[in-house]
C-alpha cells in the first residue's frame, strides 16, 4: 500500500519530528510512503480568518496536487476538517464544476493519521513502546469535526509501557483557535490557563494529541511556567520503540 | 462591590471591540467565578437530562426541520398567524425596525393611559431598548422575572439570555435588594431574598393593569402565543392585567400546534436542564372573563428579513433562545456576556448581533470564537454556528480589506504574504529559511523564543514558542529520498 504524506505547512516548518515519526511508523507497518514536494498549505488559516479567496487558491492547489494519489495521510485533524468541511462550500461558492468532481473523487482517500491506522490499515497495536505516563488532549476538530471517538485511545492502549492518565473536561477547547490566539490573545490565554490546570493535574510526563497546533499552545505555556510536562504528537509515541525512542524523550 | 458587571454597554453601535471589552472581566476574579460556577451547574444538569433521552438526536433533527420549514415559508405562516390571532380577538401590528416597535408600544400604552407597565422577561424588548425609551416617555416599566429584577434594581445589564443575572452571586443580590428595597436587615439566605422579591412583586402584580411579554413561539395554525418560564411571574402577568402587549421577532413562528411537542422537550432540557419547565403559558387572542381583555402582538423585523434573504446565514433565525450554546462555549465561560456588547451574547450573539446590525457594527464578534464547535454540538435546532461565523468573517474581511488603514495591519500583511508563499513551494521554502534566520535572532540558548515584537507579542505575552528547527521536514525528506535505506534509522 502507498500513502502520500501531507505534512501541513506548520508541521513542515515547526515540527518536522512529527513528519519523520509518521514516515517511520508507516514504513514499519509496510506502507510505502510518498511525499509530494510541491505541497504547501490546506488553506485553513486563511479560511478561518475570513480570507476566503486566498483559501480557495490553496484548496484548489491541494485538490489538483493530490488527484492522482492513492491515499493521503495527514497528521493534523484540523487540516483534515478543513478539507472535509470547508472545501465543499468554497468550491460551491466559486461554481467550479471540474474542481468539485476532482474533490469528490479525492475526498474518500484523505485520512487523518489515526483514521488511516484504524480504518484503512485495521491496526491498533503498531508495535510501539513508550514507557511514560501520558495524557491525551482530544482536540476540538478531532472530537467534533472528524468524530475520531475512541480511535486515539485504542492506539494508545496498545502502546507497551504507556500509562494513560484521565483528563477532566477532556473535550474542552485549549483556546488556540488559530489566529484567535493572537486576535483575542487574552481570552485565549484565559482558556489556556483553565485547560492547563486540568492537564497538569493528571501528573503526566507527556501531553499528546493529534494536532501540533494545540500542543504548540499547551507546550508554550508549559515551557513558560516550568510546568514539568512536555508535549509530543501521537505519531511520535506510536513511532517510538525500544531501539528508537521518540526524539522528544532524548 | 457594585462594580461587578454594572454599566456594561450593550448597544452594539457603541460597544468596544470584543478583544478590548473582555479586559475588565478577565481581571475580575469574582465575576469569572460566578459565571463559571453558574455555567458548570447548568451544563451538568443539561448533560444528565439529554443523556436520558434516547431519541435526542432525532428530536434535534425534527426541530431543525420544523424551524427551517417555518423560515422558508415565513411570509405565509406570519399571515396565517395574523389571521387566526385577529379572528380570536387579538390585534397584530407589524414593526419594520426598533423605532417603529417602540412607537407602536408607546401608543398602545398611551391609549390605555398607562404610566406603569409590568414585564415578563423578553430579550426582544432589550434588543429594541424598550425600557429606557418608555422611561423617557413617562412610563415606568417593572421587570417581574427575578433575575431581571436584580438587574433592574442593581442598574446592571443582562449577561445571559436565560439566566440574565448569572454573573451576580447572592451576597451581591442581598446588597442590591437591601439598598433598593430599604431592607437593612436582609440576609443572603435564598429564602429571605426570594421573599423580599415576592413582596415587591405582589404589589406590582396587584396594582398595574398593563403587561408586556415576549414570545417563545407563535403558532400559525391557531394564532396562539407561547411563553415558557420558571417562576410564575409570567402566569401572573397573563392573568391579572387588563391589557397584554406581546413583542415577538418575526422568526418565532411555528407552523402547527403539535410542533410544540418537539420544541418544548428540547427547550427545557437545553435551557435550564429540566425535563419540563415549570410554567408553559399558551393563549389565543382574548377570552371573555379570563385574562387580559385587550391583546396586541407586535411583530418585529429589525433586520431579520435581511438575514432570511441570505441562504447560508438564514439558519441563525432557527434559534429558540435556549442559551445551550453559551453554556457550552469555552469563550463565554471566561468572559460572561457583557463583552459581547449586545443583549444576545455567546456564540448565537456572535452571529446574530452583527447580522441584526447589517454588518455595520459588531464586526469583532465573529472572531470571538476559537471555532471549537461545542455550540453546534449542543444546539437543539442544529444551527451550524461555526459555519455562520466563518461566513461572517469572510464578509468582515471583504469590508476591511478595502480600508486604507488595514493595508499595513500586521495580520493583513502577514496573511497576504502567506498566500503568495503558499502558491509556490519554492517560495514557501525560501520563506522558511528566512524565518529560521529571523526567528533565530529571538531564540534563546534553550532553543525557545520568550518574546517577540509586533503581533508575535500577542503570542509571547503568555506563551513561549519553540524556535524553528534547523531542518524542515521537506529538507529531511529531500536528503533521505522516498526509498528508505533499511539499515538506517
Amino acid at each position: 500500500m502507498r500513502a502520500s504524506l501531507f505534512i501541513t505547512c506548520y508541521n513542515d516548518t515547526l515540527y518536522p519530528e512529527t513528519g519523520r515519526a509518521v514516515v517511520r511508523l508507516l514504513e514499519r507497518l509496510g506502507v510505502e510512503v510518498e511525499f509530494h514536494p510541491q505541497q504547501t498549505c490546506c488553506g485553513q488559516m486563511h479560511a478561518n480568518t475570513g480570507f476566503r479567496g486566498e483559501a480557495f487558491s490553496q484548496a484548489k492547489r491541494f485538490v489538483r496536487l493530490y488527484q492522482e494519489t492513492e491515499t493521503v495521510v495527514i497528521p493534523s485533524s484540523s487540516c483534515v476538517a478543513m478539507i472535509r468541511d470547508q472545501y465543499p462550500g468554497l468550491f460551491e461558492e466559486l461554481g467550479n464544476e471540474e474542481l468539485r468532481r476532482q474533490y469528490a473523487a479525492l475526498l474518500p482517500r484523505v485520512y487523518e493519521l489515526s483514521e488511516f491506522l484504524i480504518d484503512r490499515l485495521s491496526v491498533e497495536d503498531v508495535g510501539a513502546y513508550f514507557p511514560h505516563r501520558v495524557v491525551y488532549h482530544a482536540s476540538c476538530h478531532g472530537v467534533r469535526a472528524l468524530h475520531l471517538g475512541e480511535r486515539p485511545y485504542r492506539l494508545l492502549a496498545k502502546v507497551r509501557g504507556l500509562a494513560l492518565a484521565t483528563l477532566e473536561n477532556v473535550d474542552r477547547c485549549c483556546g488556540f483557535g488559530g489566529t484567535f490566539s493572537v486576535k483575542n490573545a487574552e481570552v485565549s490565554s484565559a482558556m489556556l490557563a483553565v485547560k492547563l490546570q486540568d492537564v497538569i493535574a493528571t501528573g503526566a510526563e507527556y501531553c499528546t494529541a493529534l494536532d501540533n497546533s494545540c500542543l504548540m499552545h499547551l507546550g508554550g505555556a508549559m515551557h513558560r511556567q516550568y510546568a514539568g510536562m512536555k508535549t509530543i504528537h501521537l505519531a511520535e509515541i506510536l513511532a517510538s520503540t525500544e531501539d528508537a525512542p521518540a526524539e522528544a524523550t532524548l | 462591590m457594585n462594580d461587578v458587571g454594572s454599566h456594561a454597554e450593550l448597544d452594539p453601535r457603541r460597544a468596544l471591540p470584543f478583544s478590548k471589552a473582555v479586559l475588565p472581566v478577565l481581571r475580575n476574579p469574582q465575576l469569572r467565578k460566578n459565571v463559571a460556577h453558574a455555567i458548570d451547574v447548568i451544563q451538568a444538569k443539561r448533560a444528565r437530562l439529554v443523556a436520558e433521552k434516547t431519541d435526542w438526536q432525532a428530536l434535534r433533527t425534527a426541530a431543525s426541520a420544523i424551524r427551517a420549514h417555518a423560515l422558508e415559508n415565513l411570509g405565509a405562516y406570519l399571515e396565517q398567524f395574523e389571521e387566526r390571532c385577529t379572528a380570536a380577538g387579538g390585534t397584530v401590528h407589524w414593526a419594520a425596525d426598533a423605532d417603529e416597535a417602540r412607537r407602536i408600544i408607546l401608543d398602545l400604552l398611551r391609549h390605555e393611559k398607562a404610566s406603569e407597565v409590568i414585564k415578563i422577561k423578553t430579550m426582544t424588548s432589550a434588543e429594541i431598548q424598550l425600557n429606557p425609551f418608555l422611561e423617557a416617555n413617562g412610563v415606568s416599566a417593572f421587570e417581574t422575572d427575578l433575575a431581571e429584577i436584580i438587574l433592574q434594581l442593581g442598574e446592571q445589564e443582562p449577561s445571559h439570555i436565560v439566566v440574565p443575572a448569572l454573573h451576580v452571586n447572592r451576597s451581591q443580590v442581598r446588597e442590591i435588594f437591601a439598598r433598593r428595597m430599604g431592607l437593612k436587615n436582609l440576609s443572603d439566605d435564598p429564602k429571605e431574598l426570594t421573599n423580599a422579591a415576592r413582596t415587591y412583586l405582589r404589589q406590582k402584580f396587584l396594582s398595574i393593569p398593563t403587561a408586556i411579554s415576549g414570545a417563545n413561539f407563535l403558532i400559525a395554525e391557531t394564532g396562539s402565543v407561547a411563553v415558557v418560564e420558571s417562576e410564575g411571574n409570567g402566569r401572573m402577568c397573563l392573568t391579572l392585567p387588563r391589557t397584554m402587549i406581546t413583542l415577538a421577532g418575526i422568526e418565532k413562528v411555528l407552523p402547527r400546534f403539535q410542533d410544540l411537542e418537539v420544541m418544548l422537550q428540547l427547550l427545557a432540557r437545553s435551557a435550564t436542564g429540566e425535563r419540563m419547565n415549570p410554567y408553559t403559558s399558551l393563549w389565543t387572542g382574548v377570552t371573555a372573563g379570563d385574562g387580559p381583555q385587550s391583546f396586541h402582538v407586535v411583530l418585529l423585523d429589525n433586520g431579520r428579513s435581511s438575514i432570511l434573504a441570505k441562504p447560508k446565514q438564514r439558519q441563525t433565525l432557527k434559534c429558540i433562545r435556549c442559551a445551550a450554546c453559551m453554556n457550552a462555549c469555552p469563550v463565554y465561560r471566561q468572559t460572561g456576556g457583557h463583552p459581547y456588547g449586545s443583549v444576545y451574547p455567546g456564540p448565537i450573539g456572535a452571529i446574530l448581533t452583527p447580522q441584526l446590525m447589517q454588518m455595520k457594527f459588531a464586526q469583532s464578534l465573529p472572531y470571538a470564537s476559537s471555532l471549537c464547535g461545542a455550540c453546534y454540538e449542543v444546539c437543539p435546532v442544529k444551527i451550524n454556528i461555526p459555519e455562520v461565523l466563518l461566513e461572517l468573517r469572510a464578509q468582515v474581511v471583504n469590508q476591511e480589506r478595502r480600508e486604507r488603514d488595514r493595508f499595513f495591519d500586521p495580520m493583513y500583511v502577514g496573511l497576504r504574504i502567506a498566500n503568495l508563499l503558499f502558491a509556490k513551494a519554492w517560495l514557501f521554502h525560501a520563506a522558511q529559511r528566512l524565518g529560521r534566520i529571523g526567528l533565530g535572532l529571538f531564540t534563546r540558548k534553550d532553543g525557545w523564543i520568550h518574546s517577540l515584537p509586533s503581533i508575535g507579542a500577542k503570542w509571547t505575552q503568555t506563551r513561549d514558542l519553540r524556535g524553528l528547527p534547523d531542518e524542515s521536514f521537506h529538507e529531511w525528506w529531500a536528503k533521505r529520498g522516498p526509498q528508505p535505506d533499511k539499515e538506517a534509522k
